[in-house]
C-alpha cells in the first residue's frame, strides 16, 4: 500500500493538486455565475430564480443540495466500518423522499411563493406563524450550517495538508467567502448552477470509483463483500449482518429507531429543500423535480454501498480509523488507493464543491427568511419595496455567510453525523406536523400551529441538551475523552441521542391539541387553500408577476 | 400575487370548493397518497424493526455473502423507485386533467 503510516502524515495525496482542482472548480463556477446570474434583482429572482428552472434541471439541483459532505462522506465510511448498519443508515435518507413526493412537493409549489411560511401562515394568522415558523427555519438551517462547515474543517486538515489552527480557520473563511460571493452575484439561480454541477461532477466521480471497484472483482459484488470481510479483522463476516452500530445495547437500538423517524420525516421539512420547489413554474414542474432527486439520491446511496464495501476491502478499517478524519476519510483514501494523487484530488475538490453548494443554499433560504417573513411581512407588515426587501435579503446573506464561518470555527471537531441527525429531528418536529396540517387539516389553526412549531422546537432541541451527546458519554480509552460535545460534566437524564421519537409525535399531538381548543377557522381562506393546492391555480399569475 | 384578484376571486374558491367536482378530485388525490403513505411507511419501519430486533434473520445468508437483511435493503429501493414511477404515471394521466379543468373554471369566473 501507498500510504504513509499514519503517525507521518497530516495528510495524504498531493496538497497542492487538491488545492488547484478545488480552485478550478471555484474559478469555473464563478464565471458561470456570473454569466447566468450577475445582475440586478426582483426578491422574487433572488429567493427563488423566480421560478426559471424546469423539473430535470430542479432535480439535479436537488441531489447537489441533499447530497451533502455528511451522506457523501459520512455514509460511505459508515459503510467501510459497520457494514450493513452503514448502508441501513442510507436508506432512511431516500425513502425520506416519498414524504416529498406524495404529500408536499405539489402541494407547496402551489400554494407558495417565497418561503416556507407563505405556506404556513396561509390561512392563519399572518405575524404570529411567521414568526414561528422564521424561528424554526434559522433554527434548523443554522444546525445543518455548522454540520456542513464542521465537515470542511475536517476535510482541510485531511486533504490540504493543514494542520495548524490558524490555516485550517483561514481555508473555512476562504470557502466561507467564496460561498457569500455565489449567493450574492447569482442569488438563487447562480446557487442552482453550482449545485447542478457539483451533483453531475459527485455523481460522475462515485460511479468511476465504483465501475473501478467492482472491475476489480470482476463486477462480482459478493467477491467484493467477501474481500471487505477478509480485510477487516475486527468484524470480519459480521460486516453483512445488522448490528455493529445500532445492535449493541436496547439503548442504541431504540436511539435507531428514533434516528429513522427523524429522517424520514425530517427531509421533507428542511427549508432549503422546500425553497427548492419554488424554483419551477408548475406543480407538475415539482412533480418531475422530485422524480429526478428520488433516481439520482438513490441511485448514488447505491454507488455508496459499492464504493464502502470498497474501501473497507482495498484501503483497510485500520487505515481508515487512523487517518485525520476517520470514517469521513474512507472515500478519500479509496480513491487515492485506486487513481493516486489524481482522482484523489478530483474527489477532494468535489467534496469541497459539495459543501459550499449545500451552504450556498441553505444560505439562500435563510436570507429569504429573515428578509422576506421577518423584515418584509413582520416587521414593515408587508409595506416595503422589492428593492428594500432585496437589499435585506442581501445584507442577511453575508450576516448568514459570517455566522457560518465563525460558527464553522468553533465547531470544527463536532461530529458531523450528529449535527445532520439533529438538524432533520427539528425539521421532523418543527416543521413536518405544521406543513402536513395545513395541507391536509380544515380544522388547523393558528394556536395549533403554535403549539407544533414551538413545542417541537422546544422539545427537540431540549431533549438533545439533556442527551449524551451533550455530556455524560463514558470516556474513551483510547484517546482519553468522552464523546460527548462537553468533556468532564454529566447533566444527561435523556437516554437517547436522537430526540425524535419523543419530539416527531408530541408536536404532532400539540398540534392537534392547539387545534382543537381554539375555534379559529377560517372557511374563506381554506377554501382558498385547499382550490388552489389542488388545482395549481393562480400559481402562472404569481410567477408573471 | 395581486390581492384584488384574489378578492374577486375568493367566493369563487369557496364556491368551487363544494362542488361535486372538486370533491371527487380530492378524493382522489388523497384516496391514492394516504394509503401509498401508510404502505411505505410500515415497510420501511418494519425494514428498521427487522434489522434492529432479529438479527439473526436479517443475517442469514441467501447466496454467497448475500443476506436477507441486503435483499430486503435493496427492496427499499426498488419498492422506492417503484412508487415513484407508479404516481408520477397516475398523477400525469388521472389527476392533472381533472386539475386543470377546475382551474380553468376558476379562471372563466374572474373574467365573467
Amino acid at each position: 500500500m501507498a500510504l504513509l503510516p499514519a503517525a507521518e502524515a497530516t495528510s495524504i495525496g498531493t496538497p497542492a493538486l487538491n488545492i488547484g482542482i478545488f480552485a478550478a472548480f471555484v474559478v469555473i463556477t464563478l464565471v458561470i455565475v456570473i454569466r447566468v446570474a450577475s445582475g440586478k434583482k426582483t426578491a422574487e429572482q433572488y429567493y427563488t430564480a423566480a421560478g426559471a428552472f424546469n423539473g430535470r434541471q430542479n432535480g439535479i439541483a436537488i441531489a447537489g443540495d441533499y447530497l451533502s459532505a455528511a451522506s457523501f462522506l459520512g455514509i460511505a465510511g459508515a459503510i467501510a466500518l459497520q457494514g450493513y448498519d452503514g448502508f441501513l443508515y442510507s436508506i432512511g435518507f431516500l425513502v425520506a423522499w416519498l414524504v416529498a413526493l406524495l404529500l408536499v412537493a405539489e402541494l407547496m409549489r402551489n400554494t407558495g411563493r417565497f418561503t416556507m411560511a407563505d405556506v404556513l401562515s396561509y390561512r392563519l394568522k399572518q405575524r404570529p406563524v411567521r414568526i414561528a415558523t422564521a424561528t424554526s427555519v434559522i433554527a434548523v438551517s443554522f444546525f445543518y450550517l455548522l454540520a456542513q462547515m464542521a465537515g470542511a474543517g475536517g476535510l482541510v486538515s485531511l486533504l490540504l495538508g493543514i494542520s495548524g489552527e490558524t490555516a485550517q480557520n483561514l481555508v473555512i473563511a476562504v470557502v466561507g467567502g467564496v460561498m457569500i460571493a455565489y449567493v450574492l452575484i447569482g442569488g438563487m439561480k447562480g446557487t442552482t448552477w453550482v449545485q447542478i454541477i457539483k451533483a453531475l461532477l459527485l455523481i460522475a466521480g462515485t460511479f468511476v470509483i465504483t465501475v473501478w471497484v467492482l472491475g476489480k472483482y470482476g463486477f462480482n459484488p459478493s467477491a467484493l463483500f467477501q474481500a471487505a470481510a477478509d480485510n477487516s479483522p475486527k468484524a470480519g463476516e459480521k460486516l453483512f449482518e445488522p448490528g455493529l452500530k445500532y445492535g449493541l445495547t436496547t439503548t442504541t437500538k431504540i436511539d435507531f429507531i428514533s434516528l429513522s423517524m427523524a429522517l424520514v420525516l425530517g427531509t421533507a421539512g428542511l427549508p432549503h429543500v422546500l425553497q427548492r420547489f419554488y424554483t419551477v413554474p408548475t406543480s407538475q414542474q415539482a412533480r418531475k423535480s422530485v422524480e429526478w432527486a428520488i433516481w439520482l439520491i438513490g441511485g448514488f446511496y447505491l454507488l455508496t454501498l459499492v464504493v464502502g464495501y470498497g474501501a473497507a476491502a482495498l484501503v483497510g478499517p485500520g487505515a481508515i480509523a487512523k487517518a485525520p478524519g476517520k470514517a469521513n476519510a474512507a472515500a478519500p483514501l479509496l480513491a487515492y488507493e485506486l487513481g493516486g494523487s489524481v482522482l484523489l484530488g478530483i474527489i477532494s475538490g468535489i467534496a469541497f464543491a459539495t459543501i459550499l453548494a449545500v451552504v450556498a443554499g441553505l444560505t439562500i433560504t435563510t436570507s429569504a427568511t429573515f428578509a422576506h417573513d421577518l423584515y418584509k411581512e413582520v416587521f414593515k407588515r408587508g409595506q416595503s419595496s422589492q428593492d428594500a426587501e432585496v437589499r435585506v435579503a442581501r445584507i442577511a446573506s453575508v450576516v448568514i455567510g459570517i455566522v457560518a464561518i465563525v460558527g464553522g470555527i468553533f465547531a470544527k471537531d463536532q461530529n458531523i453525523a450528529f449535527l445532520v441527525a439533529l438538524a432533520f429531528a427539528v425539521a421532523a418536529s418543527a416543521n413536518l406536523p405544521t406543513i402536513l396540517y395545513s395541507l391536509f387539516w380544515k380544522g388547523f389553526n393558528t394556536r395549533g400551529a403554535l403549539f407544533s412549531i414551538y413545542g417541537g422546537l422546544v422539545s427537540a432541541i431540549g431533549l438533545i441538551v439533556f442527551s449524551p451527546v451533550v455530556s455524560g458519554k463514558p470516556v474513551d480509552a483510547a484517546t482519553g475523552k468522552s464523546l460527548s460535545m462537553l468533556q468532564n460534566v454529566d447533566f444527561h437524564w435523556f437516554p437517547l441521542d436522537n430526540p425524535g421519537l419523543v419530539s416527531i409525535p408530541l408536536a404532532f399531538f400539540l398540534g392537534w391539541l392547539g387545534s382543537v381548543t381554539s375555534k379559529e377557522h377560517n372557511a374563506q381562506k381554506y377554501a382558498e387553500m385547499e382550490v388552489r393546492s389542488l388545482t395549481g391555480h393562480g400559481v402562472g399569475e404569481a410567477i408573471s408577476h | 400575487m395581486s390581492n384584488d384578484a384574489r378578492t374577486q376571486h375568493e367566493d369563487a374558491y369557496l364556491a368551487l370548493q363544494s362542488t361535486e367536482e372538486f370533491q371527487a378530485l380530492r378524493k382522489k388525490f388523497r384516496g391514492f397518497v394516504f394509503p401509498m403513505t401508510g404502505f411505505f411507511l410500515a415497510w420501511y419501519f418494519l425494514y428498521v424493526l427487522l434489522s434492529i430486533f432479529a438479527p439473526g434473520f436479517m443475517g442469514q445468508r441467501v447466496a454467497g455473502t448475500i443476506t436477507v437483511g441486503l435483499l430486503f435493503g435493496l427492496g427499499q429501493f426498488v419498492t422506492t423507485f417503484a412508487i415513484t414511477i407508479i404516481y408520477a404515471r397516475w398523477a400525469n394521466r388521472e389527476l392533472d386533467p381533472m386539475a386543470e379543468q377546475l382551474g380553468a373554471r376558476l379562471d372563466g369566473a374572474k373574467e365573467n
